[in-house]
């Protein structure tokens, strides 16, 4: 055993157990999963190297609070049944966020380990046991008696997913509905095939299938009826409003409507939702030229450029107006990104799209910038060069500047209140909004976050909803 | 699964669908459109509401075969399936009261035209309608459409039917006759959707056209259907589909209506290859 505790102390390994790729540039072709998960034995070795402390400061950095110490300590007595027991009490979605959060923002960076040495893998070990769980397809999952409740979740991403299944277990009869013809949200049409496969999202919609939850897809909730008519009209209780940031925000600089101009949801619904990588098997298309520029730096733009390369682009540019240091992507997706041969403009501001007379793009016209004070997001803003013009010659480009919310439920909500931005209002700890019995969390909310963050929205809306339909709905016969 | 209960060929190459959709029926209004994916490795393509029964729950969509999509939607007999049917999306057209109103369809237009057409002489106005087609056997629901306008006027480009021209030349007789007309709504091809504006804005006629630019969701997720309208980008699935013609940049529109042209190309061969095959969604009607 690892666990030499004869000095009282045991000795440290100072790296974590490495996470096998697959070969870059092998990997710049195929829409493959880029990480392919521990083996047992190094997912057991990595869960050793936990020293279990006991004010756990991992806890702090996990918006669900899964208890970290306690499933790590089961993965390292192979008991990942156990450890998937546990997380479950937590995290309903473990496979993806195993995959998709940002680990070292959040549960790894308050790890003991991580003062010295490198954190405990955390993410990684929790890939490992839902993986273990998913290829099992066992599902151990407790369901209270039914409560004759009613509730609609609108939106099916990570936000109405976490809150779907926490009404659920406690017995409340949720459907959730969504307006595209899967389930999943940004898991499915946003974030790429090679680092969040699809059948593992699907995997875990049809774990909450399971547990009773019913998903009523192609139905736009504004559209076939609005929030006030599912309470009227349909009978639902209560509604949870987890419908994202789906707008797609654009330069407005000239030229941005030619021809090869895309904004990064299209591109990565084509390619992701509809399969177009897949063309003409599968039906929809997409044009990616020999040169792409991807506007922007955050994990969208990574995602994005990584994605053109894939399509068969020549070259794929980030052309980002700081520098490396102020991008906001992740460190490992901007790492994969540069080996798989994407390159970087930094300090770069597009300030023109340039296109043929048949309308397609063939250039962008761009100024340099130099980095000055300190904005308020306490990253210094860049300033354009007067006179640095130049032009990039690309074919096609994508904007993912970022994006905000969508407003069609808002627009068709009454007394619902809402932000200058467009984003729902609602009291950070119970998801409540402006408006009785409706509740809300997410990207709707916050704005463009994360995975864990919309996750962690939805439990703390149902737990307020469960209080809510026991204090406030009435009885039905059921 | 949505189930097709009504088939009809109206004319060479167009098509009738009745398809139940009981939620999209409770809610559709005139102008508003659906999108469909006929087959799990579908494409999602807008189709416009040509007619609801809330009753029944059903949608009649009209399309005309002129891609791989459109040509496998045709196949579908009543007791097929449709994989995903999405809407109503869009916003209804504006109805009110304007006065004297005229409604162009052109070719397939005539079907989008036909609901707002009934709408608007249901609110009251007097509605002139003028269907055209390329030739005769192209001329589709005249009786309807005759129906939903207190008067109808047709032509075909060849004379084959009616009278010899263009929908353009039959709105320049009307609005001559007629003077005092509030408000044009034109619904076809593109190239005739910008001709009927060139004309109205000579008589300062306020023209509404709805707008058929390349979708995905429909629901403003996208961008991919962004058109120039008075300046400003705006996309088409949200705050259209309609929009005052003689502000709609026309000339950006048209050329990224035609973005995919090679892989629709390529995909039409490929299924001519293969021979035209039913999309089955193995329900057998069931559901
Ligand atoms: C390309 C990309 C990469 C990302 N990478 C990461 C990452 O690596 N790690 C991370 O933690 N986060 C990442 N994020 C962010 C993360 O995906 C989001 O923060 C998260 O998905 C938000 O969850 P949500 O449930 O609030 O909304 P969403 O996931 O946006 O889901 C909202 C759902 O609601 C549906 N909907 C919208 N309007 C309606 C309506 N009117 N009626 C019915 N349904 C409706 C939408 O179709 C959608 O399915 C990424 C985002 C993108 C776009
Ligand atoms: C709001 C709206 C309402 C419409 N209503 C009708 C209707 O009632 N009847 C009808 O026959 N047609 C209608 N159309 C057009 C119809 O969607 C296209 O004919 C169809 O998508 C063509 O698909 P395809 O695979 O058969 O042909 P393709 O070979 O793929 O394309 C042929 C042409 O259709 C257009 N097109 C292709 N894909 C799309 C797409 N995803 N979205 C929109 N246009 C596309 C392009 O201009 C293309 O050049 C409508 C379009 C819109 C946007
Ligand atoms: S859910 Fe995310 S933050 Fe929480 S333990 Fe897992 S990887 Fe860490
Ligand atoms: S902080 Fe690190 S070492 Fe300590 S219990 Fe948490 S994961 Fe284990
Ligand atoms: S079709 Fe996607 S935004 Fe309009």
């Amino acid at each position: 055993m690892a666990g030499d505790t004869t000095s009282g102390k045991k000795s440290i390994k100072p790296f974590k157990n490495s996470m096998p790729v697959q070969d870059p540039v092998q990997r710049a072709k195929n829409f493959k999963e880029v990480a392919l998960g521990y083996e047992e034995e190094a997912v057991v070795d990595e869960a050793r190297r936990c020293i279990q402390c006991k004010n756990k400061p991992c806890l702090q950095g996990c918006p669900v609070e899964i208890d970290i110490p306690a499933f790590i300590k089961m993965a390292a007595e192979r008991d990942f049944a156990g450890a998937i027991k546990s997380i479950k009490e937590k995290n309903s979605l473990p496979a993806v966020c195993g995959r998709v959060c940002p680990q070292e923002n959040q549960c790894e960076k308050y790890c003991t380990l991580a003062k010295k040495h490198q954190p405990v893998a955390i993410g990684r070990i929790e890939r490992y046991v839902a993986d273990w769980e998913l290829s099992r397809e066992v599902l151990i999952q407790e369901v209270e008696p039914p409560t004759g409740k009613k509730v609609a979740v609108i939106g099916s991403g990570p936000a109405g997913l976490t809150c779907a299944a926490d009404l659920a277990k406690q017995g409340h009869s949720v459907t959730v509905f969504e307006a595209l013809h899967v389930a999943g949200g940004v898991l499915m049409y946003g974030i790429p095939e090679f680092r969040l496969p699809k059948g593992v999202v699907q995997a875990e919609v049809n774990n909450l299938k399971k547990i009773g939850v019913k998903f009523q897809l192609n139905c736009v909730v504004g559209k076939f009826a609005t929030v006030d008519e599912l309470m009227e009209d349909w009978g639902f209780d209560a509604v949870f409003i987890g419908t994202g940031a789906g707008l797609p925000h654009f330069m407005k600089i000239p030229g941005e409507n030619a021809c090869g101009v895309y904004s990064a949801n299209e591109f990565l619904t084509r390619t992701n939702l509809m399969k177009a990588y897949l063309f003409p098997e599968y039906d929809t298309p997409i044009r990616v030229g020999r040169k792409v520029a991807v506007l922007g730096g955050g994990n969208v733009a990574m995602d994005s450029a990584r994605t053109a390369l894939r399509l068969g682009a020549e070259e794929s540019w980030i052309v980002y107006r700081r520098t490396e240091k102020e991008m906001p992507a992740r460190r490992e997706e901007v790492e994969h990104a540069m080996e798989e041969g994407v390159k970087f403009a930094f300090l770069t501001f597009p300030t023109k799209i340039l296109h043929d007379e048949d309308y397609w793009v063939k250039g962008m016209e761009c100024l340099r910038c130099e980095l000055g004070e300190k904005d308020a997001s306490g990253r210094r803003s860049p300033v354009p060069i007067v006179g640095s013009e130049y032009i990039m010659e690309v074919d096609t480009v994508v904007v993912a500047i970022g994006q905000g919310p969508n407003p069609l439920v808002p627009r068709t909500t009454k007394g619902l209140e809402c932000g200058r931005k467009g984003n729902i209002i609602a009291c950070s700890e119970t998801g409540a909004t402006s408006k009785a019995g409706v509740f809300a969390g997410g990207d709707v909310v916050t704005g463009a976050a994360t995975v864990i963050l919309a996750m962690g929205a939805g439990r703390t809306a149902a737990k307020s909803i469960h209080k809510y339909l026991s204090e406030n709905a009435p009885e039905r016969n059921i | 699964m949505f189930k097709i209960i009504k088939k009809e060929v109206l004319a060479p190459m167009i098509k009738l669908l009745e398809i139940k959709a009981p939620l999209v029926a409770g809610k559709a209004a005139a102008g508003q459109f659906v999108i469909i994916r006929t087959h799990e490795l579908g494409e999602r393509v807008p189709l416009t509401i040509a007619d609801f029964d809330r009753e029944k729950g059903i949608i009649t969509c009209v399309f005309q075969e002129v891609g791989k999509t459109t040509r496998e939607l045709g196949t579908m007999i009543p007791g097929d399936c449709i994989t995903d049917f999405v809407g109503p999306l869009g916003l209804p057209s504006h109805i009110e009261k304007f006065g004297r109103v005229v409604c162009v369809g052109g070719g397939i237009g005539v079907a989008p035209v036909y609901p707002i057409a009934r709408a608007l002489k249901d609110a009251g106005n007097d509605v002139t309608g003028i269907v055209g087609a390329r030739t005769k056997s192209f001329i589709f629901w005249e009786d309807k459409m005759r129906s939903a306008c207190s008067e109808l006027r047709v032509t075909t480009d060849d004379g084959t039917y009616a009278r010899k021209g263009f929908v353009t030349d039959l709105l320049r007789e009307v609005i001559e006759e007629k003077g005092d007309i509030a408000l044009c709504l034109a619904i076809g091809p593109l190239p005739m959707m910008q001709a009927v504006c060139a004309l109205t804005r000579e008589y300062k006629l306020k023209t509404i056209v709805s707008l058929n630019s390349i979708m995905v969701d429909g629901t403003g997720m996208c961008g991919s259907c962004r058109v120039t309208v008075g300046g400003e980008t705006k996309f088409a699935c949200v705050d259209g589909p309609e929009f005052d013609g003689h502000e709609v940049d026309f000339a950006e529109m048209s050329r990224r209506s035609v973005i995919y042209k090679p892989q629709e190309k390529l995909s039409i061969e490929r299924y001519d290859e293969a021979g035209a095959r039913r999309p089955g969604c193995g329900c057998g009607g069931e559901k």
